[in-house]
């Protein structure tokens, strides 16, 4: 064989397989998708071309590509589930979904891959769903610039944005998830990227992991739900740069830590949420170089978390800094900049010299007596403060940071924050 | 206005005016608001440091200054009251023109910094015109207050030293109480009676004010349903402005009466 004939053989092998492209519109011969999903073979393109579809309950067993032009509609009506996908290399760009049925039996889905590989869904908008993008035992795919809005009112009768169940290697990037339950819902689910959507109002968390370890969330804005982001159980959790604003509540929280280990916060801001991070049973995990800005709580960190190291972070006009439920702590605080620290730096290396201790006296008093909220900034109150703060009593002398900074740390230069609009 | 109290608030105002008590006072607190505003890096805890300004320091200066004016003036005032004038108008006059000359002086202190901070800084004006609001109303609240010890008391001494214990009993006292009180009643349910006793004092009102609006992340953290009926929305604002109102009102209307009926 010549080596030109070798060369074109080889090409050939490593030539994808083109299949036939299938036109679906109302006046195509192909007027449904179910009919084009049982003419196609796989690796077939089925291109949809505007359009309502409401054709009941979906299912797809071929590895299709799915392209919507002029953004067709598929309607579930508020009854079923629109679209079940049993294959693997399947992708689905330009559609809008809408109306996946609520059930209290099943997680009914706008987009469901079950058992799936390398699945793409691109594009889409998902409007008023019961869950909108599901996956179940999938993995190696990529959930990327989808719109995902629904109408949630409770937690009942509502379901998640992005759900993902028992899959792995994810990325779910650069979409937009407002009123759902969960915006993002992770549960089993291992080295996975979350980067650089915004998810807002959602009735319980912006983000939500459970039993996920290895997993990063980077870039990514939470805000005006119950907590931005909420991990538990989890492990080897990575979350840089992401901004959690606003969650106000009784039980809100910009960023809720439960039971989990070795994680890393970094370079987060933190902006007028009731309470910044709450940390219960939290472990070996480090804050470094965040920013807690005119938050009710910068921190509320429980004592069964052990060896959690806050440092390099900026405390600027928070209520109160730090608040716990006990006088022990096993944690360190080292090198934060606290803007209610008074002490004096006469070395000028611009480490204060005296320590600061976070944990205010009245903060104390409130936890115990919240009715007590009603004196905050009172001259009696401040007074309290400095008695305590010369004589600890009451306050745990275990958080201190003994070498607070005189000047805030500039380590915000960061990248800018993906779009606040909706895409 | 009508005619006499007009022409006694005029004189009483340009005399104030030109008095170095009040420029001091202006000039005083320009420079510790500024001071602060300068030295602080968190506009927010700049709020908060004046707050403690206006609920310590202008109560004290407006019953001293209130108090010290009354009794300078008192000459004057039984000179007037030999003409066939309008007792009530008179005290009006007076009234009007110590209160906006205080007030002015305070605007005057606190507002140039904040307005020169704001050139180089973000300012949360909605918190700043709180402050400069419930500074106002407890300038008021405080004048009517020490015109009432002054037309009630014929001796300098006593008065002052009555305009100090409540003062003090206002600012620090008061507080001291609710706290204990609420420190007592632990598992109680005594939130209504907690918002209510922090209405009843004019400094907690001024106070809480400016709280609804500066610390809300936090306030939005307690689960009490009347705390969150009150403090999140513009109601728990309200009412304050009102209590507030009332608390000039009355020491003002009491203070006209004695100074109409009693027997210099």
């Amino acid at each position: 064989m010549s080596p030109s004939r070798l060369l074109l053989l080889l090409l050939l092998a490593f030539a994808p397989a083109w299949g036939r492209t299938l036109t679906v519109c109302p006046t195509c011969p192909l007027k449904t998708l179910k009919a084009a999903f049982a003419a196609a073979d796989d690796d077939d393109t089925v291109v949809v071309d505007g359009g309502h579809y409401a054709e009941g309950h979906l299912v797809l067993e071929k590895s299709l590509r799915l392209v919507g032009k002029h953004l067709p509609v598929i309607d579930g009506e508020g009854k079923v589930e629109i679209l079940t996908v049993k294959a693997n290399g399947v992708s689905i760009e330009g559609f809008e979904f809408r109306g996946a049925g609520v059930n209290f039996v099943e997680d009914q889905a706008a987009v469901k891959f079950v058992d799936a590989e390398r699945c793409l869904v691109q594009k889409n908008r998902f409007v008023d769903n019961f869950f909108a993008i599901y996956l179940q035992r999938s993995r190696h795919c990529r959930i990327l610039d989808n719109y995902i809005v629904s109408n949630a009112e409770n937690e009942l009768y509502s379901g998640n944005g992005i759900h993902l169940w028992n899959s792995y290697d994810v990325d779910i990037e650069g979409n937009y998830v407002a009123h759902h339950r969960d915006g993002i819902y992770l549960e089993f689910v291992r080295d996975s990227r979350i980067v650089n959507n915004v998810s807002e109002d959602q009735v319980r968390y912006g983000l939500h992991f459970m039993f996920s370890e290895h997993n990063v969330f980077r870039h990514n804005v939470f805000r005006h739900s119950g907590a931005g982001v909420a991990v538990m159980y989890s492990k080897h959790t990575l979350m840089v740069d992401n901004r959690f604003e606003y969650n106000w509540g009784g039980a809100s929280y910009g960023l809720l830590l439960k039971d989990i280990d070795d994680s890393d916060i970094r370079r987060n801001v933190f902006y007028r949420n009731t309470v910044g991070i709450y940390a219960d049973g939290s472990n070996r995990t480090s804050v470094y170089a965040n920013d807690f800005v005119q938050n009710g709580y910068a921190l509320r960190i429980f004592a069964n978390s052990m060896g959690m190291i806050f440092m390099y972070n900026n405390f600027l006009g928070n209520t109160f800094d730090v608040t716990t439920n006990s006088t022990k702590s096993y944690n360190s605080y080292l090198k934060n900049y606290w803007d209610k620290y008074q002490g004096y730096d006469l070395d000028k290396n611009g480490i204060g010299d005296v320590p600061y201790r976070p944990v205010s006296l009245f903060a104390m008093m409130s936890e115990n007596y919240p009715q007590a909220l009603v004196l905050l900034h009172s001259p009696l109150v401040q007074l309290l403060n400095q008695a305590e703060r010369v004589f600890p009593v009451f306050t745990p002398k275990a958080i201190e940071d003994d070498q607070p900074m005189m000047f805030r740390i500039l380590w915000s230069k960061s990248k800018p924050l993906p779009s606040d609009t909706a895409p | 206005m009508r005619g006499t109290t007009y022409k006694i608030f005029k004189y009483t105002l340009s005399d104030l005016l030109r008095s170095r008590w009040i420029l001091g006072y202006a000039l005083l607190f320009a420079a510790v608001a500024g001071g602060i505003l300068y030295l602080g890096d968190q506009p927010t805890q700049a709020v908060v440091s004046v707050l403690n300004l206006v609920i310590l320091v202008v109560p004290l200066v407006s019953l001293v200054l209130g108090l010290m004016y009354h009794y300078a003036n008192r000459d004057f005032a039984l000179l007037v009251l030999t003409q066939p004038v309008h007792r009530a108008s008179v005290f009006r006059g007076q009234f009007f023109g110590l209160s906006l000359a205080l007030v002015l002086a305070y605007l005057v202190g606190a507002g140039v910094p904040f307005a020169l901070y704001a050139i180089a800084n973000p300012v949360d004006w909605a918190q700043v015109g709180l402050v400069l609001l419930a500074g106002t109303l407890v300038s008021l609240v405080f004048t009517a207050l020490a015109l009432y010890i002054g037309v009630a008391q014929d001796e300098r001494v006593r008065a002052l030293g009555l305009a100090i214990g409540i003062w003090f009993a206002l600012t620090m006292i008061y507080d001291s109480l609710l706290l204990l009180l609420i420190v007592l009643a632990e598992a109680y349910p005594i939130d209504p009676w907690v918002i209510g006793l922090s209405m009843v004092n004019p400094v907690d009102l001024a106070r809480v004010m400016v709280l609804l609006k500066l610390d809300t992340a936090a306030l939005m953290g307690y689960t009490g349903a009347v705390f969150n009926k009150f403090l999140g929305s513009n109601l728990g604002l309200l009412l304050a402005f009102l209590a507030l109102v009332v608390w000039v009102a009355v020491p003002a209307w009491r203070a006209q009466r004695v100074f109409a009926r009693r027997d210099f």
